[in-house]
């Protein structure tokens, strides 16, 4: 017991610890919410995209002594608009709009970086850097994250129609496209707010992974937010802590835990898991 | 002598063309229909019956003539709850984590505030609508774990409770089984008995004088329109369904497959 509680208290005598707890769990809460969207949507390879996309924005910002998010979150509009933009030209199917885009603003990026003499490690805009949190980033965390899922939370039963049936959404006098560009802003959002913890490779992950999770082990939607969120901050706390003791890389150890997570769920969720459906096939079988 | 002015028409469309210039899916169609009446819309697969649906409800905007839903243009229609829409093909996601029950109430959200909270009002009508269509003891089921009626049920279901007084149906009968098509018949009946207007699209032409008051009959114009004793001719069925069948049918319905010659198009 003692044991327990010294595992768990010694890492927060130290203040970079504490940030990085705090930014790790609303971070990941935050992305828990928006995946069960993104996964609903069939919006994955947009997450990946609009985290890419950003890092031109970072470099852009430090150069202009702006703050990270405010480029972060440019850039990551400007892509969402080219992705839109250049699919709308019937020739150019959507997936290929994305590829064309994410990967011209993330070689952008690389070669701004070449190029402005810059006080940011690529290393930690690419992987994270949980443990450098500074004050000032964890109050933008904070008010990012909290902003982003109060929104999402006051809007859920709109995106969960859009998601849904848009043509119904649409005949209910709701904004298709206006619901659309809220998800996407709250994806930049939620992309920005997550930098810190995961970094722009691995926030994919997070984005993808719990609502996954929450698919397979969830028959309502309500408790699929809870699964994919609760899991996600579960993911969160003790990859920090795994990583602290066994001196890891924070972002990845979260992101395994999460992965670990959606394995156990693949095989022993109930009614979709892959045992549950064996015994059903069985059953089946045995009835014929 | 004082008259209150006739209220504005459900449906009034006049000279509307639809599609893309040069392969026009609807060329000059008027359509008018009255108030606590129900419409059949007959046409073979590519008449332009979807098409017409889109128009209606402001996903298409037309190239020429004009729509007034309840003297008010689709978009506006849309925002006062005037119209609702039940819709053709099962293209929705059935792995999608919803129960019946939330899936009818996403026909609240007209009555409801900006966060959409059900209310007690909102919980009466989605049990009303769910028993009226004869789902109430199945509203805990996912929307995937239904049959392809009883999801076409649900669906009707989700726009009773949305109460609109004009409601679209696209093939409600197409697929179901013998009892949910006299179920979803019944209630559209007591739907015009208590004033609401229906305009239903659909192929199965045997029922047709048992479920509507008026039928059009579509085939990219409208070739005849009126009760069905009148419409249901064989010289107009043969212009709807036999030769005008054998031109062009790539002109509608980016949904309807390319009819084939053979196969009667209400089978």
């Amino acid at each position: 017991m003692e044991l327990i509680v010294e595992i768990l208290a010694a890492p927060l005598q130290f203040a970079f610890m504490q940030n990085a707890l705090a930014v790790a769990v609303v971070a990941a809460g935050v992305c828990g919410l928006l995946s069960c969207w993104l996964v609903l949507m069939g919006w994955s390879l947009m997450g990946e995209a609009v985290a890419h996309s950003i890092l031109p924005g970072i470099v852009l910002a430090e150069l202009l002594g702006v703050p990270m998010a405010a480029g972060a979150f440019v850039f990551g509009l400007l892509a969402v608009l080219l992705i839109g933009g250049i699919s709308s030209t019937p020739v150019i199917k959507r997936d290929t709009s994305i590829g064309v885009v994410f990967t011209t603003l993330f070689a952008l990026g690389l070669v701004l970086i070449s190029r402005v003499p810059s006080q940011t490690h690529l290393q930690h805009i690419l992987f994270g850097n949980v443990l450098g949190t500074s004050r000032t980033d964890l109050w933008q965390v904070l008010v990012l994250g909290l902003a982003t899922a109060a929104v999402l939370l006051l809007a859920r039963r709109d995106l969960t129609l859009l998601a849904f049936d848009r043509t119904y959404a649409h005949t209910v006098g709701l904004s298709t496209a206006g619901l659309s560009a809220l998800l996407l802003v709250l994806l930049a959002l939620t992309t920005v707010t997550s930098l810190q913890t995961l970094g722009i490779i691995l926030v994919v992950a997070m984005l993808v992974i719990p609502g996954a999770t929450g698919m397979l082990t969830c028959r309502t939607f309500g408790r699929m937010l809870m699964v994919s969120s609760g899991g996600a901050v579960f993911a969160a706390v003790s990859g920090v802590y795994l990583s602290y003791w066994l001196d890891l890389s924070t972002g990845g150890t979260i992101v395994l835990v999460q992965s670990t997570l959606f394995g156990l769920a693949y095989v022993f969720a109930p009614h979709k898991g892959m045992l549950a459906r064996l015994a059903r096939a069985r059953r089946t079988a045995a009835a014929a | 002598m004082t008259q209150t002015p006739p209220a504005a028409p459900p449906v009034e469309v006049s000279g509307l063309s639809a599609g893309y210039p040069g392969v026009l899916a609807l060329q000059g169609v008027d359509l008018r229909l009255s108030a606590g009446t129900i419409t059949a819309l007959v046409g073979a697969n590519g008449s332009g019956k979807s098409t017409l649906f889109s128009a209606l409800l402001g996903l298409r905007a037309p190239l020429a003539g004009t729509i007034r839903l309840h003297g008010k243009p689709p978009q506006q229609a849309r925002r006062r709850n005037l119209v609702s829409y039940v819709p053709q093909h099962d293209t929705i996601d059935h792995t999608f984590p919803l129960t019946v029950a939330q899936m009818v109430m996403m026909g609240r959200i007209p009555h409801q505030g900006p966060t959409r909270r059900p209310r007690r009002a909102d919980r009466a009508a989605v049990a009303e609508a769910l028993e009226q269509v004869g789902l109430a003891e199945l509203r805990r089921r996912t929307v995937g774990e239904l049959s392809g009626g009883q999801r076409r049920r649900a669906f009707l279901a989700r726009s009773l409770a949305q109460r609109a007084p004009l409601m679209l149906l696209d093939e409600p009968f197409a697929g179901v089984d013998r009892g949910s098509e006299e179920l979803i018949t019944a209630t559209l009946h007591s739907l015009r008995d208590a004033g609401t207007t229906v305009l239903v699209s659909t192929h199965h032409l045997d029922s047709l004088t048992e479920l509507a008051d008026d039928v059009v009959l579509l085939h990219r114009r409208v070739l005849a329109a009126g009760p069905p004793s009148s419409v249901l001719t064989e010289s107009t069925l043969a212009g709807a369904f036999g030769t005008v069948l054998a031109d062009d049918d790539r002109a509608d319905d980016r949904t309807a497959a390319p009819s084939g010659g053979e196969e009667a198009p209400w089978s």
